[in-house]
């Protein structure tokens, strides 16, 4: 048994969960073309719920403050984005990829300011007089997360909004028998260099390495001579910027949002962020890639267990490894 | 001059009182040992120094300047140095990272970094090794080699020798006698005759207060006192 | 705690508030106010039993509407399936107590034992999968529309309590006393002892414990209190008693949906009165029912006439708009934190004392 185990450790362990699961699915499915589509799917969907995951769980990590208001952000994303993009419909109708290309850009650029602005004002006013408070700070962070969803009710409205998205991700490519749409292969991309960015700054850079040993830490930091306060406000909008790009990427995904997008949104997080394991990005991306794929997968097979199969997948997660798969801390 | 004062400390911990006057005055140059038994307030002495508790009211100097109400990281860059019981050692990083994060700007002074190869051979030996690999010895090798990458004026250890072998206790007496040339250590200890062997100056805490200082050598020649303070019986 | 002037004002305020429930039907007499009355009745149950949790562990649950949805969804369920009377009423009830302990017990030993914020996030996550299970098992739970049915035979409003030599209705007051107050004294009576339960259980050693933990973990885990025990029971505690608020209400509305019984919506009103009243407190339940419930029937009208009068403004008439009301409860929530933790009873409580 414990070969077994070291056997596993050693070709990756723990990392090779999703293509587990991906090959029972295979198994399962019987049709490699939906196989196909449906890993397609479920790799943009994790790579986008990454995104919308790594912040919290960065944050979470270094300052031990859990922002339940954390899917305001991917909701103000996706609707900033959708805005500009509708500002935006003549360059995306256009024939030219250049012009194409540029409004999304714009519309991400908008979403991942917009986040950087919100995160700011988020730890200053919501979070900075609560720190090493649990109880007012889920409290006080539900609460911000009831204004931020009234707002935006207040601003666009109740009714769903057609997001359009540029004329070069539209459309799908065939290969044989699959067809993988050209919006899935753009978000996979996307979501990984996200993932390569942050990996270097985390693994590469002096402020990298002060937010890991933050994360494992923090009063050694200070004592060390570093304001891990400042620190934290960087990671904080960093993490909700990326939240944003990540409310952004699900509006062209999805093409059609409502206000409830965040409160949804959420629940995929928190699990995604649970099964990973807190205050690890590789955690983040791995249980992300899970929850990604088994949504997919089980959507296609019994589609009523869909969200439950979520559920599910993180009751075994904990049972199996009550901190999650690849927590920060030991 | 003395390089550390401390009048009239007083830390409350949640709704506890646990120190309730701390005063004491560290000269410079030297090993100064704070003795007591258990739970007197030792640990908590020394965190309140670095901030890490919020002491009221009393006064911190340092150098002769009032460190009172500075931030925990100002207080470290001041030049105080703190290895934590725990050691505090980051352990996913390597011990080279480990290092690097204790140095102002992030580069090495060759001089010292060979230095603190001399006295802990085994950190050169792991360098790229992540710090939970270490072994207990040497992780505390780490935490007082984080502490002297730079130059500090004091630097404040919290029981080092905890759950040692007597060969690397050795070491330790050695590496602090050498460190103590150019700095003063401030050093809380359970382990009398370790504390009798390297300190200069001490002091005894008891109950959250400073009921006895002076020279080690006077304090090591009085065995009444000493019973009367640390309940020794050898 | 001192007897401070705060304290017996809480008291009185409180004593004032169920005498007023007892005598509602006979005190404001229209429907609308019924329905007002009743509605606080089960809400100071069901946020009693959620300040149990939260006031006396300090550890929050976003699963709390689950419990009631669950006592709710029994009897309505089976009231549907058996026909109208108390064994369907008695059966399930017992079914949502018995289904919620089972889930609070496993939601509890599993997230309980790492962090307590793992707690949060996994309660949310289970409340949430419960509404998408009743939106979805539409052959039991009516899916969307949820379930009408009929309640016992006595709380029908035509049924007589007492007749005169006519065999007319009689009538205290102006009041007829028909099945439809006979309703409401059901549901005042049993929210009213199942409060005073509450009361006595923090009242009883066990509320002594559950401060130590609240106050200090890792000292009341070294004190020898078995803290994730303890917190697991307070937590099967509270869902019981939210399951057995959800068969009240059940029973007196004759219907049962997502809205009614499941809804986020509900969780964030339970979060506010619990707040609002005062958390560790029992009597600030009471407090934060009350005004919440009269905040949810009153202030929107308002906030109706207020939009109104600002028509022609940018935004603001949006942000007005009654349905933008929690926005404005938004707000308040988080001042109230930040500034009156302890909430209107907490803070009125220690008025007297200082002086």
């Amino acid at each position: 048994m414990e070969t077994i185990t070291d056997k596993l450790g050693r070709i990756g362990g723990v990392n090779l969960l999703p293509v587990a699961v991906a090959v029972a699915a295979f198994v399962l499915i019987g049709a490699p073309s939906s196989w196909a589509t449906l890993t397609v799917a479920g790799l943009a969907m994790g790579m986008m719920v990454f995104l919308m995951a790594s912040g919290l769980s960065l944050i979470f990590g270094l300052m031990d403050v859990l922002n339940f208001g954390h899917s305001a952000f991917v909701s103000f994303g996706a609707f900033v984005a959708a805005s500009v993009l509708a500002a935006l419909s003549g360059w995306l109708g256009a024939d030219s990829v250049f012009l194409n290309a540029l409004a999304l850009s714009l519309a991400i650029l908008a979403a991942m300011s917009f986040g950087l602005a919100a995160g700011w004002f988020f730890e200053r006013v919501i979070i900075r007089p609560v720190y090493h408070d649990h109880l007012r700070q889920i409290l006080i962070t539900m609460g911000a997360l009831i204004v931020s969803e009234q707002i935006i009710l207040a601003v666009w409205g109740g009714t769903p909004i057609t997001v359009p998205r540029p004329q070069f991700l539209e459309g799908a490519l065939i290969l044989g028998d699959v067809s993988i749409e050209i919006y899935r292969i753009f978000a996979v991309l996307l979501g990984l260099v996200a993932f390569a960015g942050l990996y270097v700054v985390l693994n590469r850079t002096r402020i990298g390495l002060l937010v890991r040993a933050g994360v494992e830490n923090r009063e050694m930091v200070e004592a060390l001579g570093y304001r891990i306060d400042r620190l934290f406000i960087g990671v904080f909008m960093a993490g909700s910027a990326l939240a944003a790009v990540g409310g952004a990427m699900w509006a062209g995904y999805e093409t059609l949002i409502t206000p409830a997008l965040g409160g949804e949104m959420m629940i995929v997080v928190f699990i995604v962020v649970i099964i990973g394991g807190l205050g690890s990005i590789e955690g983040t991306l791995l249980g992300a890639l899970l929850v990604g794929l088994t949504a997919n997968y089980v959507g296609f097979l019994a589609p009523k267990l869909a969200l439950a199969s979520n559920m599910i997948l993180m009751m075994i997660i904990l049972i199996w490894r009550p901190n999650g798969l690849r927590p920060a801390v030991k | 001059m003395s390089v550390l004062t401390v009048t009239a400390m007083k830390t409350d911990i949640g709704k506890y009182a646990v120190l309730h006057d701390i005063t004491f005055e560290v000269p410079e140059g030297g090993v100064f040992v704070l003795l007591g038994r258990n739970g007197a307030g030792k640990t908590t002495t020394l965190r309140s120094i670095m901030k890490l508790w919020q002491p009221t009211p009393g006064s911190v100097r340092f150098q002769g300047e009032d460190i009172t109400g500075l931030h925990t990281a100002d207080i470290a860059r001041r030049g105080i140095a703190y290895v934590p019981e725990n050691m505090g050692i980051f352990g996913r990083l390597t011990v080279e990272e480990n290092l690097v994060l204790a140095t102002a700007k992030g580069k090495f002074d060759p001089a010292r970094l060979k230095n603190i190869y001399a006295l802990f051979p085994a950190l050169e030996k792991f360098w790229t090794k992540q710090a939970w690999s270490l072994s207990g010895g040497q992780k505390q090798m780490l935490a007082v080699a984080r502490a002297i990458i730079e130059p500090r004026a004091l630097i404040l250890i919290d029981e080092p020798t905890k759950g040692l072998a007597p060969s690397i206790v050795a070491a330790m007496a050695d590496a602090f006698r050498e460190i103590s040339q150019s700095a003063t250590i401030l050093l809380v200890e359970q382990n009398f005759h370790f504390a009798r062997s390297i300190g200069s100056n001490m002091a005894v805490i008891e109950d959250g207060r400073v009921v006895h200082s002076g020279a080690m050598a006077d304090f090591a020649a009085d065995k009444a006192l000493q019973n009367k303070l640390l309940s020794l019986s050898a | 705690m001192k007897q401070s002037y705060g304290y017996l004002a809480v008291r009185l305020c409180v004593f004032a508030i169920w005498g007023l429930l007892c005598f509602a039907p006979f005190l404001f007499q229209d429907v609308r106010a019924l329905e007002v009355a009743a509605r606080i009745c089960i809400f100071i149950v069901l946020v009693a039993s959620y300040d149990l949790l939260i006031g006396y562990t300090g550890i929050v649950s976003f699963a709390h509407t689950m419990f009631f949805g669950f006592g709710a969804y029994g009897a309505a369920i089976l009231l549907k399936q058996m026909g109208p009377g108390w064994d369907a009423v008695a059966l399930g009830a017992l079914a949502g107590v018995v289904v919620s302990l089972i889930v609070a017990t496993g939601v509890g030993l599993l997230s309980l034992r790492v962090k307590a914020i793992f707690f949060a996030m996994i309660t949310l996550a289970t409340a949430s999968v419960a509404l998408v299970l009743a939106s979805q098992l539409s052959q039991f739970t009516g899916g969307e529309d949820g379930i009408t049915y009929r309640a016992p035979d006595l709380f029908k409003p035509a049924t007589k309590l007492l007749v005169d030599a006519e065999g007319k209705v009689v009538k205290i007051f102006g009041v007829s006393l028909n099945g439809k107050l006979a309703a409401y004294y059901f549901v005042f009576f049993s929210a009213l002892a199942l409060f005073w339960v509450m009361v006595r259980i923090v009242a009883a050693p066990l509320g002594t414990v559950l401060k130590a933990i609240r106050e200090n973990e890792a000292r009341a885990e070294a004190i020898g209190y078995r803290v994730v025990a303890y917190r697991t029971f307070v937590f099967c505690l509270s869902a019981a008693v939210a399951s057995l608020a959800g068969t009240i209400y059940a029973v007196w509305l004759k219907y049962t949906g997502p809205d009614t019984a499941l809804s986020f919506a509900i969780m964030i009103d339970i979060l506010l009165m619990v707040v609002i009243g005062g958390m560790g407190t029992m009597w600030g339940a009471v407090v934060g029912a009350v005004l919440m419930v009269l905040a949810q029937y009153y202030l929107r009208d308002l906030m109706g006439v207020a939009a109104d009068a600002v028509t022609g403004v940018p935004l603001l008439p949006e942000l007005l708009n009654p349905d933008r009301w929690l926005l404005w409860l938004g707000i308040i929530f988080i001042l109230l934190v930040y500034f009156f933790p302890r909430g209107i009873v907490g803070t009125v409580q220690t008025m007297g004392a200082r002086q």
